[in-house]
């Protein structure tokens, strides 16, 4: 195969589209790198603009003054995320797997405009529904509970599209049809059969939605004003305020960030298929 | 066929459930709330009551010169940062797609890494090295002879946009990447037989064929635009900063609602914001849906 454009002089072509590239990549990690180089920094060669020489090395006392802050309020901060993303995500990718495997192997009447209802949720600013919700919320009494942040989180749309998209192309119906035959009941089947199918489908949703409920701050600023309940967006969102008046907490904010970030970066460079896969059915359908 | 119907309404129920209760009825109550207003009762001893004011927050929240500013605000906002987006991601996917791109898979894993960060980390990370003192791009700046004030009246949209497109731009070249290598390889090899140069086909044959991906990624970039909140915020606390605490529309709500306890302006506030959302995603998927059948 012969590239035209590279016919002419294929190193300085090579050259210009893997610099472009490159200079993107920069780009991209060039503020990771600061946070890094920044969390090991002591207040003063912080605040000097000193993040990239090896003055001031301080990571261990910003660890332990992180840790014991407000008797230790971060580490029950990142548990409150853990729990939040964690339970959150799990229940979400069940609630949506079990409505796209529905949409796809079933045939009901009002299928289609049930689901263009579905894709209508998809195009809603969400952060309307946070005002709206509190006030609800605050008239059932959960507000300021687990529970305020944890039941709306529950609800994804375009999971549900995505499910579709992955129970019609990683479940053959045939499968379905021996399972009936040999006399499995329909939920049976979906949750032996079905489900274990749609795996990759369920790890690719799970991941997304622990990203959203984890990143999540709108709703959790709405909702929450019991510092104890915080996830660690609002709480690191907290220290942050507090940098004007206190520069100490400066460290505090940049190290928390940094120990807030690492779970999700492992989670992306060791799920890239998934995210890939989710990524792609969303863009090709 | 009765077991059937059965089972899938119960596989659909939990989500129906749910999606009633935290999409249905808040967009029911925020139309309903929007309608009615508090007002002091008698001479203020007996605290307020709520009385039914039509269509008055309406008239409220467009009467007010900051909510309309907000809007102003987006308006800037979409127009800067929409094309630097589209246009970048486009060019990104592009450029990993062409042959002559190396190490896809690290370049496709860096890009898309922002997208791990909390957004409200990366306008905090953005806030400090935008941040005299504090920031090391600011003093190189300086020394370099560029004086640039990120969060001055002209500077606070870029430096917003640029915290934007940090978190999207990978994200987004990820889903065109995916599309334009899902573009079947014969089609593309046939323009090369027919003596397309690398651009001629970038332009002429990739860019049509992955129109519903850059329809997609355009609609849910407006939307997100609109509920613009969380990285103004950061830059409100700033010091010095030109950014007010009502300075978006979405903010203007927040404000409203937990700064002057005004729910029905918020409400008000909210429901236009949700309106213009519609309107805009009617309008999107119209335009480019008319250009389609031409084509």
């Amino acid at each position: 195969m012969s590239h035209p454009a590279s016919r002419k002089s294929p190193w300085l072509s090579k050259a210009a589209v893997n610099g472009a590239l490159l200079l993107a990549v920069l780009y991209m990690l060039f503020p990771l790198v600061w946070l890094v180089t920044a969390a090991t920094k002591d207040t003063g060669s912080l605040l000097g603009g000193d993040t990239f020489s090896f003055k001031g090395f301080d990571l261990g006392k910003n660890l332990s003054d992180i840790a014991s802050y407000g008797d230790g309020v971060y580490f029950r901060w990142y548990g409150n995320s853990l729990l939040y993303a964690g339970v959150g995500a799990v229940v979400c990718s069940l609630i949506c797997v079990a409505a796209g495997y529905a949409f796809d192997k079933y045939e009901f009447r009002g299928k289609e405009k049930l689901f263009g209802l579905v894709l209508l949720g998809v195009l809603v600013p969400t952060t309307a529904l946070a005002l709206p919700m509190y006030l609800l919320a605050s008239k059932i009494g959960i507000v300021n509970t687990y529970w305020s942040v944890l039941i709306p989180v529950l609800v994804n749309p375009f999971g549900v599209y995505l499910s579709r998209v992955f129970a019609s192309g990683y479940i053959p119906n045939e499968a379905l049809e021996a399972a009936r035959i040999d006399g499995a009941g329909e939920l049976r089947t979906f949750f032996s059969i079905g489900l274990p199918m749609m795996m990759p489908g369920f790890v690719t949703v799970f991941l997304f939605q622990f990203t959203a409920i984890w990143n999540n701050f709108f709703l959790p600023l709405v909702m929450l004003s019991d510092r104890k309940l915080f996830p660690l967006s609002l709480g690191l969102y907290s220290w942050n305020t507090n940098t004007h008046s206190e520069p100490s907490f400066y460290p505090l904010v940049v190290t928390g960030s940094l120990l807030a970030v690492i779970p999700l970066i492992v989670a992306f460079v060791s799920l890239q298929r998934h995210w890939k896969a989710g990524l792609t059915a969303g863009s090709v359908k | 066929m009765k077991a059937r119907t059965r089972a899938a309404a119960t596989l659909l129920t939990p989500f129906f459930v749910l999606f009633t209760a935290v999409m249905l009825i808040p967009i029911g109550y925020a139309v309903w709330l929007s309608l009615f207003t508090e007002q002091q009762s008698g001479l203020g001893f007996g605290g307020s009551e709520t009385v039914f004011t039509g269509l008055g927050n309406y008239t409220a929240a467009l009467g007010d010169r900051v909510f309309r500013d907000g809007f102003l605000v987006l308006l800037g906002y979409c127009v800067f940062y929409i094309p630097l987006m589209v246009g970048g991601a486009l060019a990104l996917a592009l450029l990993l797609d062409s042959a002559l791109a190396r190490a896809k898979r690290f370049f496709q894993l860096a890009l898309f890494l922002p997208h791990a960060v909390p957004g409200i980390i990366a306008a905090m990370i953005w806030l400090y090295l935008y941040t005299p003192g504090l920031s090391p791009v600011v003093s190189a700046m300086h020394s370099g002879g560029i004086g640039f004030d990120f969060f001055s009246p002209s500077g606070a949209l870029p430096s917003i946009v640029n915290i934007a497109l940090w978190e999207w731009l990978g994200y987004n070249m990820v889903i065109f990447y995916a599309a334009l290598q899902a573009i079947d390889r014969s089609v593309l090899e046939a323009a090369t037989v027919d003596g397309a140069g690398g651009w001629r086909t970038a332009f002429s044959i990739k860019l049509p064929l992955i129109r519903a991906s850059v329809l997609m990624v355009v609609l849910f970039t407006i939307i997100g635009s609109l509920q613009l909140f969380t990285e103004p915020l950061i830059l409100n606390t700033g010091s010095g900063s030109a950014v007010s605490s009502s300075w978006t529309p979405n903010m203007y709500a927040y404000t409203a609602a937990f700064s002057r306890n005004d729910f029905g302006l918020a409400a008000a506030a909210s429901v236009l914001l949700a309106l213009t959302a519609a309107l805009l995603s009617f309008v999107v998927t119209r335009l480019t849906g008319r250009k389609g059948k031409n084509a």
